[in-house]
């Protein structure tokens, strides 16, 4: 199930907005087709990115797999506790697994995301 | 089973020295006073002990000299043993590298003259054997291609890899100083025209692929692709882990490759993996040949009969050094061997049959498994579990199943633009029986699934070690091994 409240990638990516800042995770399908994530890289905080940037690395046993910033912004906050136990992104993709949180520069991105109706029916096809 | 640090046992040596009958040296005196404060840490067993650990190793080690071993990408063609023989002559395994020029002229001749083979077989104007396996070869190429850029004054510093290509080329090209781009792959399974067009630009240094690719599929549209790049003012690179399928056949200098690097471990039956080293030589074009390593075999301009040939470091815009000495001669001399006794024809026939064998096995396997661009494959083709997927089988339990079976796995999970990626190769060298054999594995593997799935997911029941824990491995690696 894609939760209804989040927004999306094609890259598999999801988004939650909270006023001008945004969180960003990989899906429940990116981390299932990735396999058992092994480390993750990711950037500083207060480091500055342009929409569609690659923002860090995520590796699994069978593939490295960059991660793209959805929006221009701000990072704000990192999820520390990947560094030791990467394996949050596999059990908890939406909760624990989240990757980055990042401040808004121009928020007429967001609406190039897909909701959550547009990314089951993007995992329908990619099925086919 | 034990690591051999755990086996020793204290002052259980192997040598024993004779009583000191001279008088005593002080060690530091000899070293500037520079000595280990801890003793080195080095199993101590006795020689019975080493000879048992290791055969107890090499029983456990699984070769192609074993069994079918349908790598893909990797060409673990079977390396004749006669290879073995020549590189083993005395005047090649005796040969220091700091001897003079005119005691290694018989080595120096047989390098130079591998050189001009392999610009024979890939088109190509010059060649370095320096490099010391693929990656650094690409990593050479992409400094030559940099290098070419900076002396013609352009400020290009974008390469473009296809999403299908070796992790390998966006890594070197990286290294190489590039910023790393990927094209996507058409429907056909071959680079898509329209974006690589979208990607071209002044600021493009070059494009590295490989032909056939990943996908066992040809770039039909090559000769255009080149025209494209070139007009842009970029070189293009060419990716020899395929050349298997294309010996005597087409050459990458003929398609308008720029830079070739070649596997001598792969296409020219030299040891692979863990029997290495590897060697991955550099083939150019002229108009690159100032650029390559050095030092480089040339003829010597004093006439001197008995030292025709010299190591010559006067190419000025020469990118160095990139290897110690002159890389592995061993290697070389190896393939050198295997090439001379194939010959053209034989070598053109080592490609058709590869590829012979390949389409035999895709056209079989494919009534098992779907396959991914399903046309006329080169020398390996991309299969993927299909409808096993619904019952929880994935191509990890496939490959732990074969290995249950008697055969090496494939390649797994590459290239990654095909989601459960089974990529095989069976090259030239497995008779049909052989391939009968292994599409037998895999229809019995099929039925298994399909009837009870658990048996194939726990797989494999039969190795020493059972499923290994991947994730866990790579997750709190220990990488070194030593006392306590």
């Amino acid at each position: 199930m894609v939760p209804e409240e989040l927004k999306y990638t094609k890259d598999h990516e999801w988004i939650k907005v909270e006023g001008d800042e945004i969180t960003v995770g990989i899906t429940d399908h990116a981390q299932s087709a990735l396999g058992d994530i092994t480390y993750v890289e990711l950037p500083e905080e207060d480091e500055d990115f342009s929409a569609g940037d690659s923002f860090g690395t995520i590796e699994s046993v069978k593939a490295a797999s960059d991660c793209y910033v959805p929006v221009s912004g701000s990072v704000v906050a990192v999820n520390d506790e990947l560094e030791n136990t990467p394996e949050f992104i596999n059990s908890d993709p939406y909760g624990d697994g989240w990757l980055v949180k990042v401040t808004l520069t121009d928020a007429t991105e967001l609406e190039e995301l897909m909701d959550s109706e547009a990314y089951e029916t993007l995992l329908k096809e990619e099925e086919e | 089973m034990q690591v051999i640090f755990e086996k020793s046992v204290k002052e259980r040596a192997t040598a024993q020295y004779p009583k000191l009958d001279v008088e005593a040296m002080d060690l530091a005196s000899l070293t500037g006073g520079v000595l280990r404060e801890n003793d080195a840490e080095i199993p101590e067993l006795s020689e019975l002990d080493v000879v048992r650990h290791f055969k107890a190793l090499a029983k456990r080690n699984v070769g192609v000299d074993d069994t079918f071993y349908p790598l893909g990408s990797c060409t673990m063609k079977y390396n004749p043993k006669v290879n073995e023989k020549a590189a083993a002559m005395e005047g090649f395994t005796s040969l220091h590298p700091y001897v003079e020029f005119y005691r290694a002229q018989g080595t120096m001749k047989l390098l130079s003259h591998l050189e001009e083979l392999l610009c024979g077989i890939t088109g190509m104007a010059a060649f370095t054997l320096h490099p010391m396996a693929g990656a650094h070869g690409e990593w050479v190429g992409m400094s030559i291609i940099r290098k070419y850029h900076e002396v013609n004054g352009g400020k290009r510093n974008r390469v473009l890899v296809p999403d299908s290509s070796h992790g390998t080329n966006p890594a070197s090209a990286a290294m190489a100083g590039f910023i790393v781009e990927s094209v996507a792959t058409d429907s056909n399974g071959e680079v898509e025209i329209d974006d690589l067009k979208s990607k071209l630009g002044d600021d493009l240094a070059g494009i590295m692929l490989t032909n056939p690719n990943t996908l066992g599929v040809f770039e039909t549209k090559i000769l255009e692709i080149a025209k494209m790049v070139h007009g842009s003012g970029g070189l293009l690179y060419y990716d020899g882990a395929n050349l298997n399928a294309i010996m005597g056949k087409c050459r990458p200098g003929d398609m308008g490759f720029d830079v070739v690097h070649l596997n001598l471990h792969k296409t020219f039956a030299t040891p692979h993996g863990g029997g290495g080293p590897g060697a991955g030589p550099v083939g150019v074009c002229s108009k690159l040949e100032q650029f390559l390593p050095t030092p480089r075999i040339v003829k010597n301009s004093e006439d001197d009969s008995e030292m025709p040939l010299i190591w010559s470091d006067d190419f000025p815009q020469s990118i160095g050094r990139v290897s110690g000495f002159y890389g592995n001669v061993g290697i070389a001399i190896r393939a050198y061997t295997y090439i001379r006794i194939l010959g053209e024809a034989g070598l053109r026939q080592a490609s058709e049959d590869a590829v012979l064998a390949a389409n035999y096995l895709r056209v079989k396997i494919g009534k098992l498994f779907p396959v991914a661009f399903d046309r006329m494959c080169m020398h390996e083709f991309v299969v993927t579990p299909g409808e096993l997927l619904k019952n929880g089988i994935h191509t990890l339990d496939i490959a732990k199943a074969m290995i249950d079976r008697g055969v090496h796995p494939m390649t797994i999970y590459f290239p990654l633009i095909v989601s459960e990626a089974m990529m095989i190769e069976p090259t030239e060298t497995e008779s049909v029986e052989e391939l009968d054999r292994f599409i037998e594995i895999m229809e019995d593997i099929l039925d298994v699934a399909k009837n009870d799935p658990e048996l194939i997911k726990t797989s494999p029941h039969k190795t020493v070690v059972k499923r290994l824990d991947e994730a866990k491995a790579a997750r709190s690696a220990i990488v070194t091994a030593g006392f306590n």
